[in-house]
């Protein structure tokens, strides 16, 4: 195990692609990952999240760019000799062989004999506290279990990198929020790089110092969670990392305030966008609150709507809003607020500061799978 | 009420049970037989015959020549089986689709085809009645079994393993030898019986290509029987009965246990 000490490897991708025939699967991406990072590739599926984790790993060969891990370039080098633990989504343990030798497995490969690699099983196991399961075989596990074995063996042999491939996908939600701050701890007291897929957006916020979000094969944006929640870039980014309320409509610039024209309603912010760009609002849940209709006031923007939808949730409520141009609003609100029954008319009210405006972006549909 | 029903199918069954087994049940008796014939029922008993199988040295070369060419077409016949069945595995779908057809065929074409054109190649070769010709041409029969048995296995075989073992340090022969091997072994092993059986049991090719210095038991059979009645053949048949059915039936037992895993 390596002590704290001993940071993990910097990675560093330079206008990476890779083309499977006509298909792009990574278009020139770029991404520097310090070393001790957790830094999460977020995106729906076939976004690159995984083909650039494959890349990092030496499972797929780059078409172009460079890679360098912990300083030096591995483009080219075989994945057996690259010594980084990866851990995949379907726990890939060695079905013939007990944890131990599961474990035991890359520190025979690198010649460590007893009771020196006994003692490195052991440590490891303790690590994901699974110590008393030594001698039993995989298929005896939970997946839980499993995966924690498999990520024992992925950092038994010290690798100053590891990557995770959805690890926690096929496990129920209680396991995978248990596990997720398991995963956190470990980070910690090893101080190795994590690299960690995932199309969970509140999973990537859970765990990670920096999230790269993917999206047909590029990047399109990297940050904390904080950076891509409160400031997205991209409108993609807006509605992939936490939930969104999208305004489209006819817009119109005077000086530095765009306004956009929702079914005859005019909503103003005090932002202007580059020249050529088709602007749209983007409001967060906790941005929007909701008032009898007519009663919105009229220093703010204000958009009737219906309520379609109202979800208690303990600690508020949220609604989902059906307006004018049957696009829908998600609202939060907090417990003292004004409670709202289905079929409710309201006025969705907001303030021009809160708003986020955008370049709209066709490309910002995604589907989860 | 089921139950007529049901005693009618118990007996169809039954029916197509004995009219499977009895042509081999009905060797066990006369291999017993006090008298040199091979009268059904027997008219005594007798352990004779079994005593002139192990005794008569034209009956024990023969056995041994059939353990020698079948031990080593086995061996020859997994290592090359196992090897085709793991490059079809690996191969671009199209490719190996026609390859697998391609080493499918002995298995296929009609036994005496392949003979006349063994013999006759064997003929010019002067491979005629040698172990080198027994071992290639039963090779060639058991091929097709080894690579249906391990190709079940590698069908259930999990590839990305392999990649695991790459990403934790093993080259891809230590990843074959440690992971790939081992979960295959169960198809391999069972192959290896196959081919076992396969060159044991041959008798066309066997025919064509005999000599007096090399027979096989099969062989030694088919000559016995058409000069003369005798029963050592019954004897011989149950023994072959018994193995065989030991040997088959340890192959079916790994070849279950493999399923449930």
């Amino acid at each position: 195990m390596a002590s704290p000490s001993i940071r993990g490897a910097a990675i560093d991708l330079k206008s990476v692609s890779k083309h499977y025939g006509s298909f792009i699967a990574l278009d020139k991406v770029s991404l520097r990952i310090e070393p001790g990072e957790f830094m999460t590739l977020l995106g729906p599926s076939g976004s690159g999240k995984t083909t650039t984790l494959n890349v990092i790993a030496g499972f797929t060969e780059v078409s172009s760019g460079s890679l360098d891990v912990g300083g030096k370039s591995v483009i080219g080098v075989p994945a057996h000799k690259r010594n980084i633990g990866v851990v995949f989504q379907h726990y890939a343990l060695f079905p013939h062989m007990t944890v131990s030798r599961n474990v035991a497995y890359p520190l025979t490969l690198r010649g460590i004999a007893n009771p020196d690699r006994a003692a490195r099983v052991r440590k490891a196991l303790d690590m994901v506290r699974m110590a008393d399961f030594g001698h039993r075989f995989p298929s005896e596990l939970s997946g839980g279990q499993q995966q924690r074995v498999a990520l024992a063996r992925a950092i038994v042999f010290d690798p100053p990198l590891l990557l995770m491939d959805e690890p926690l996908g096929a496990l129920d939600k209680k396991l995978r929020e248990w596990l997720q701050l398991e995963i956190k701890r470990i980070h910690r007291e090893l101080g190795t790089t994590f690299v960690y897929v995932t199309h969970d957006q509140e999973e990537a916020l859970v765990l990670s110092d920096r999230i790269a979000v993917f999206n047909q094969g590029r990047i399109e944006q990297i940050g904390t969670g904080r950076q891509l929640y409160d400031e997205p870039e991209t409108l993609f980014v807006g509605k992939f990392v936490g939930d969104s309320t999208i305004l489209r409509g006819a817009a119109s610039t005077s000086g530095n305030e765009t306004a956009i024209d929702v079914a005859g309603r005019k909503v103003a912010a005090a932002k202007r966008l580059a020249d050529g760009a088709k602007p749209v609002m983007l409001l967060r849940p906790e941005k929007l609150s909701l008032a009898r209709r007519g009663k919105g006031g009229q220093d703010r923007n204000t958009l009737p709507g219906r309520i379609g939808e109202a979800i208690y949730l303990g600690s508020g409520s949220k609604y989902e809003v059906v307006l004018a141009d049957t696009s829908k609003a998600i609202v939060r609100s907090t417990l003292d607020a004004e409670t709202f029954a289905i079929g409710d008319e309201v006025d969705l009210v907001f303030a021009g500061s809160d708003v986020k405006l955008l370049a709209d972006d066709e490309n910002a549909d995604f589907t989860l799978t | 009420m089921k139950q007529p029903g049901r005693i009618l199918l118990g007996l169809y069954c039954l029916l197509v049970a004995v009219w499977l087994v009895a042509p081999t049940i009905v060797v066990v008796p006369m291999s017993f037989n006090d008298k040199k014939s091979l009268a059904f029922p027997p008219s005594g008993f007798s352990w004779q015959w079994y005593q002139n199988f192990f005794t008569n040295p034209e009956w024990s070369a023969s056995l041994v020549g059939s353990l020698k060419v079948a031990v080593v077409t086995a061996l020859f016949a997994t290592v090359i089986g196992t090897l085709a069945a793991f490059g079809l595995d690996r191969m671009k779908s199209r490719v190996s689709g026609v390859l697998r057809a391609l080493l499918i065929t002995p298995m296929v074409v009609p036994g005496v085809v392949l003979a006349v054109g063994i013999y006759a190649v064997y003929l010019d070769t002067r491979l005629v009645g040698t172990m080198t010709g027994f071992v290639l041409a039963h090779t060639m029969l058991a091929v097709p079994f080894v690579i249906i048995a391990v190709s079940a296995s590698l069908e259930v075989f999990d590839k990305r393993l392999e990649t695991a073992a790459a990403s934790l340090g093993a080259t891809r022969l230590t990843a074959f030898r440690t992971v790939t091997l081992p979960l295959i072994a169960p198809g391999i092993l069972s192959g290896l019986l196959f081919a076992f059986v396969t060159s044991f049991d041959e008798i066309i090719v066997a025919l064509f290509i005999t000599s007096p210095y090399l027979k096989t038991l099969p062989v030694q059979i088919f000559s016995s029987i058409t000069r003369d009645a005798d029963p050592t053949v019954a004897a011989v048949g149950t023994l072959l009965f018994i193995v065989t059915s030991l040997v088959i039936g340890a192959g079916l037992l790994i070849g279950s246990r493999q399923g449930k895993n």
